[in-house]
């Protein structure tokens, strides 16, 4: 199951003629000097080919519409047909993004609604959606705090605190907007370390960044007290969205005293991961924060004709972060969360951190119930838990890779393993809401088949994936050995299907 | 189990320091820190003559599953580094207190303060286990 | 219930394994006081063919029109084929290909898109893709700063006809690092080389070259290419790719080629779509690529020796730098990304250099068409696929009443670049055809009240 480079397919002179112009048009007006002297090294082959060869690449991937995808902090849920096929229609794909507000009255009109529905699924009074990832939008967080001290003078404040089992976007995010990372522990239940915390506040404390449900896959229950501790010392706090899923419409990140949030739209709302990205990463604050959002915002004012919908920017924002994106961030992904939400409404929005939480919370007891070891079994998991085969790995050998690998040839799709580090041998599992119960026991039938064989046969289980298109690559040659590009194959010796 | 030379020094970085004859300091990461890395891949060492304070980042050791700074032990100026590792980084996982040594220091002070004898680095290493 | 499959018997036998009685009761451990029990704000569901009848009558109203605008988006042909594929399932819900093993697919077309945008560029190495131009020229210049031989250099210079959003957006993400966009003087719509002596003495990392510039115009590349290298500047080039095709490629310019590209990829096969999902593209030097920004795919062999693909050098990245890593960026635009791949597949070099050929030779044809229409003024000097155009009066009230007869006249540079004064850039690509241009010039002169010359 392999499939030739689409670069060696080709034959010279080979092309798909009815996708350019027929004839080539002159270009002798041009300074010679700037002309290119040979053409760039791109394949030559029949439309065809193309199709054959990229409708191959697809079927080598795993995707939700083909597996269950039980990864961990990823929320790989069902990404409905509808929302690509709304998005694409051609009264929002042809549009050129600078065409008149005139033009352009349905696709703002939609954006408007997703804004007021992202403000009440998080509490807060102000949404940007211009951040095209969670990166991004934790960029535009974390920049919405410094400008907010900064406004009032209080400038001394460098400092982001940050969990140790935080993504490792939170301390890399804190690190571009000039700040310095203080790193608090975890309790021995999945808290916060609240003394810790309590500790390292001060006049340097910008914010605080957290996820809750953090990535443990526990709520953290004192988040009351965390937000009186962090206010109390003039910060603010920062509420990472990447485990929203886990309590939509059950509490509000504006009710746990959370001043800014970003929501991955991929991820709780359901638009694609398109093999990694394009995600949507939409930032929400309340009153303190507002002024700063990141611009475009779309604002709406009452016409003749009705509502009115338009831009506001630089002249109407004067005190925003600025602009994160060439025109208004991921439009198409917007819509498609857009539509996602309208097809679920308030109600069903509840249901989905309802059954998120339910399948979660089975497939833990489950597994406990089959031996496996939850890493917080005396709490309630939220959308996701961890288990650990620190036991397993001790009397057979056999890793937490090892597992995941093995899964792959089961037909599953691994949970995130080796996060957060700080479980040994981690799984971190997320069944979404989107499976129903078989899929579930399916999976766990599979994690107990592996387990019993690595206790009969660990080389076996090390051995896998015996059934995809590879098996185990060597990530140290590919490190060492660099080969990004096609053309740099032929003088590098790196690989070589001799 | 991991190797603790006798008749060097270590931090709870896990770097090991040796005294030259000349009075420069080799420094390198231990064997328990290059059996927690995995193979290395790269080697990020510091220009030579920069100078170092204290716990400063001087170089940067990384497998494909981690990065690590290594830090300045003690203070001083870089007198040379390790060329060898450009080509060859896994000869810290191969050989880490021998051909896979980092940089060489001048010290600013001939004291050797602050480190920890073999006996010391060793419970440390147990006490973590 | 959308989306979830749980009948009712489900739900009772898993609650009664976990314990429960509700699913409510799953929610224990928050506190009461912090719970809410709906979300009013959120309108009722709707089902499938309601939303869809709502979409259409909203994509109904936005107005189509014939489009001469670009400014950093460009109307291009897109084969079929190109979103057919992209949005096959195992594309579109495929997640990041962290496990390599089942994400063949993923990772080989991203290898063949890191070749086809590093041969483009000239260059030897590409990234996995950026969110947007805008985003990429700023994590060109992030990167530019860590590798500069000059370390403590926290400048970019920058030519004053670059993509003034671009400009914005790299501003607000590089200004919490320290790091500095400096202007350079500029003259007859290019940047004045004259000027550059009173740089000298000045530290800068690097100068990031607009190619063409925001006027469409040529900047002086290879003069500012050594000039750059000879103060031990880093040379960004921001491109547009469907350009490249035919234009000297940033690799070879003066004389050691730019060390950074990066630009826009939306040409390459991506609808206009309201401003995105774009992506951005970023190459470079072999020697800079541990300074790269993003993911990178990387050829190796499995256990038994067969070729396959991964992610590698992931070290530089958040997930394991964490506070080092090189940024925080997390992700790719993988979708625009196979898109992307396939439409250079489809139109291959001869392919691509004929609809670069054929933007130009229809952007000649519309500057002279509208240039015909009395009192507007065309450009001397060459440009590519946009050029700039002076009206007898503001350019804002023209192009609304050429927009209420449905024609997208192009971007009004006044407010930008005052000193240009009643500037309109204008674009003509591939797509726009004699008809096309004829509609545009007598508009135009409708709008300006003055006779059209034969």
């Amino acid at each position: 199951m392999r499939e030739p480079l689409i670069f060696d397919q080709g034959r010279p002179g080979r092309r798909a003629p009815s996708q350019a112009p027929a004839v080539a048009a002159g270009t002798d007006d041009l300074p010679a000097a700037l002309l290119r002297r040979t053409p760039p090294p791109l394949p030559e082959v029949s439309e065809l080919q193309v199709v054959r060869h990229f409708t191959r690449l697809s079927q080598l991937n795993f995707s939700i519409d083909t597996h269950f995808y039980p990864l961990g902090s990823c929320t790989m849920k069902y990404n409905p047909r509808a929302a690509n096929k709304l998005a694409m229609l051609s009264g929002f794909l042809d549009r050129h993004p600078l065409e008149p507000e005139a033009h352009a009255q349905g696709f703002l009109e939609c954006l408007f609604d997703l804004q007021d529905m992202l403000k009440a699924a998080t509490g807060m009074s102000g949404v940007s959606l211009t951040p095209m990832a969670g990166a991004q939008g934790e960029f535009a967080g974390v920049a919405m705090i410094r400008a907010y001290h900064q406004a009032r003078g209080d400038t001394a404040r460098d400092q982001i605190i940050v969990p140790d089992a935080a993504h490792g976007t939170n301390p890399a995010t804190a690190t571009m907007c000039g700040c310095d990372v203080v790193e608090i522990p975890t309790g021995p239940d999945g808290d916060v370390d609240l003394a810790a915390l309590r500790q390292v506040v001060g006049p340097r404390t910008a914010g605080i960044m957290l996820t809750n449900p953090s990535t443990l896959g526990v709520f953290e229950r004192r988040i009351a007290e965390i937000a009186e501790v962090v206010h109390g010392a003039g910060g603010l706090l920062y509420y990472d969205g990447a485990n929203l899923n886990a309590i939509l419409g059950r509490t509000l990140p504006a009710a746990m005293g959370f001043d800014v949030v970003h929501i991955n739209l991929h991820k709780t709302f359901s638009t694609p991961h398109g093999g990694g990205g394009p995600g949507a990463g939409i930032v929400a604050v309340n009153d303190r924060l507002e002024p700063f959002l990141p611009i475009p915002i779309v604002g709406r004012r009452d016409g003749a004709a009705g509502h009115e919908y338009r831009w506001l920017a630089e002249a109407e924002r004067p005190r925003s972060i600025g602009r994160l994106s060439g025109f208004m961030g991921n439009a198409g992904i917007l819509l498609r969360a857009y539509v996602y939400m309208r097809l679920l409404g308030a109600e069903g929005m509840r249901r989905v951190s309802g059954y998120a939480t339910l399948n979660a919370n089975y497939l833990m007891k489950r597994l406990a119930a089959a031996g496996f070891t939850p890493a917080f079994p005396q709490r309630r998991a939220s959308h996701e838990f961890i288990i650990s085969l620190k036991d397993v790995t001790r009397d057979t050998g056999v890793s937490a890779m090892d597992f995941a690998k093995a899964l792959l040839d089961k037909g599953f799709h691994a949970p995130t393993t080796y996060f957060p580090m700080l479980v040994p041998e981690c799984l971190l599992i997320e069944p979404t809401e989107s499976e129903a119960r078989q899929e579930l026991d399916a999976f766990a039938q599979a994690l107990i088949e592996i387990r019993d064989l690595a206790f009969k046969d660990a080389a076996e289980v090390k051995s896998a994936p015996r059934t995809m298109p590879v098996r185990r690559l060597d990530d140290v040659r590919a490190a060492k050995q660099l080969d990004l590009t096609w053309q740099s194959r032929a003088d590098s010796p790196a690989v070589s299907p001799r | 189990m991991s190797n603790v030379p006798k008749q060097l020094q270590y931090t709870e970085e896990h770097e090991w320091v040796r005294r030259e004859d000349d009075g420069t300091l080799v420094i390198g990461i231990t064997d328990h820190a290059q059996q927690q890395l995995g193979e290395l891949v790269y080697v990020e060492l510091p220009e030579v003559g920069r100078i170092l304070k204290t716990g400063d980042a001087m170089a940067v050791v990384e497998s494909t599953k981690a990065a690590s700074d290594v830090y300045a032990p003690l203070a001083g100026a870089v007198r040379a580094v390790n060329p060898a590792l450009t080509a060859e980084p896994e000869l810290v996982n191969t050989d880490p207190y021998g051909a896979g040594w980092l940089v060489r220091l001048q010290a600013a002070d001939s004291q050797l303060s602050g480190l920890l004898d073999a006996s010391a680095y060793t419970a440390l290493l147990n006490a973590a286990d | 219930m959308p989306f979830i499959p749980h009948t009712t018997e489900d739900t009772a036998a898993m609650l009664g394994s976990i314990g429960a009685r509700t699913i409510e009761d799953l929610f224990d451990e928050i506190p009461p006081a912090l719970r809410v029990d709906g979300l009013p704000g959120v309108p009722v569901a709707l089902s499938e063919a309601a939303v869809t009848r709502l979409m259409r009558e909203r994509a109904a109203r936005n107005r189509a029109t014939l489009c001469f605008l670009g400014a950093g988006a460009y109307e291009h042909h897109i084969p079929a084929a190109v979103w057919e594929i992209a949005t096959r399932g195992e594309f579109y819900s495929a997640y990041t290909p962290y496990q390599a093993e089942a994400s063949q697919g993923t990772l080989q077309l991203i290898y063949e898109y890191q070749s086809m945008l590093a041969g483009l560029t000239g260059l030897e190495v590409s990234n996995a893709s950026l969110y947007d131009g805008a985003t990429a020229f700023a994590e060109a210049c992030l990167m530019a700063v860590r590798g500069a031989r000059q370390a403590r250099a926290r400048r970019i210079a920058v030519p004053r006809y670059i993509n003034p959003v671009w400009l914005k957006v790299a501003r607000t993400l590089v200004e919490g690092q320290n790091i500095e966009l400096v202007e350079l003087a500029a003259t007859a719509g290019r940047t004045d080389l004259d000027a550059l002596a009173s740089l000298d003495g000045q530290d800068f990392a690097a100068v990031c070259i607009p190619y063409p510039n925001f006027l469409g115009g040529f900047e002086p590349v290879d003069e500012l290419t050594n000039w750059a290298h000879a103060r031990g500047m880093l040379v960004i080039a921001a491109c547009n790719p469907t350009a490249l095709a035919l234009l000297k490629p940033p690799g070879e310019w003066g004389e050691k080629g730019a060390d950074i590209a990066c630009g826009e990829g939306q040409p390459l096969g991506i609808p206009l779509s309201s401003g995105g999902a774009y992506f951005g593209f970023l190459t470079c030097r072999k020697a800079l690529v541990r300074q790269m920004p993003g993911r990178l795919v990387g050829g190796t062999l499995d256990v038994d020796g067969r070729p396959g693909f991964t992610l590698t050098l992931q070290a530089r990245e958040q997930h394991i730098r964490r506070s080092k890593a090189t940024s925080n960026i997390c992700t790719n635009q993988g979708l625009m990304v196979t898109a992307a791949t396939i439409y250079l597949s489809l139109l291959g070099s001869e392919g691509l250099r004929r609809v670069a050929a054929q933007c130009h030779a229809n952007t000649v044809d519309l500057v002279r068409a509208l240039a015909s229409v009395g009192g507007i003024t065309a450009p001397v000097s060459p440009f590519f696929h946009e050029a700039v155009l002076t009206l007898p009066r503001p350019v804002a009230p023209v192009l609304q009443q050429l927009a209420a007869a449905g024609i997208l006249g192009g971007y009004d540079l006044s407010a930008d670049f005052p000193e240009l004064g009643s500037a309109l850039l204008v674009c003509a690509t591939e797509l726009r055809t004699a008809e096309d241009i004829a509609a545009y010039r007598s508009a135009l002169a409708g709008v300006l009240g003055v006779a059209v010359a034969a």
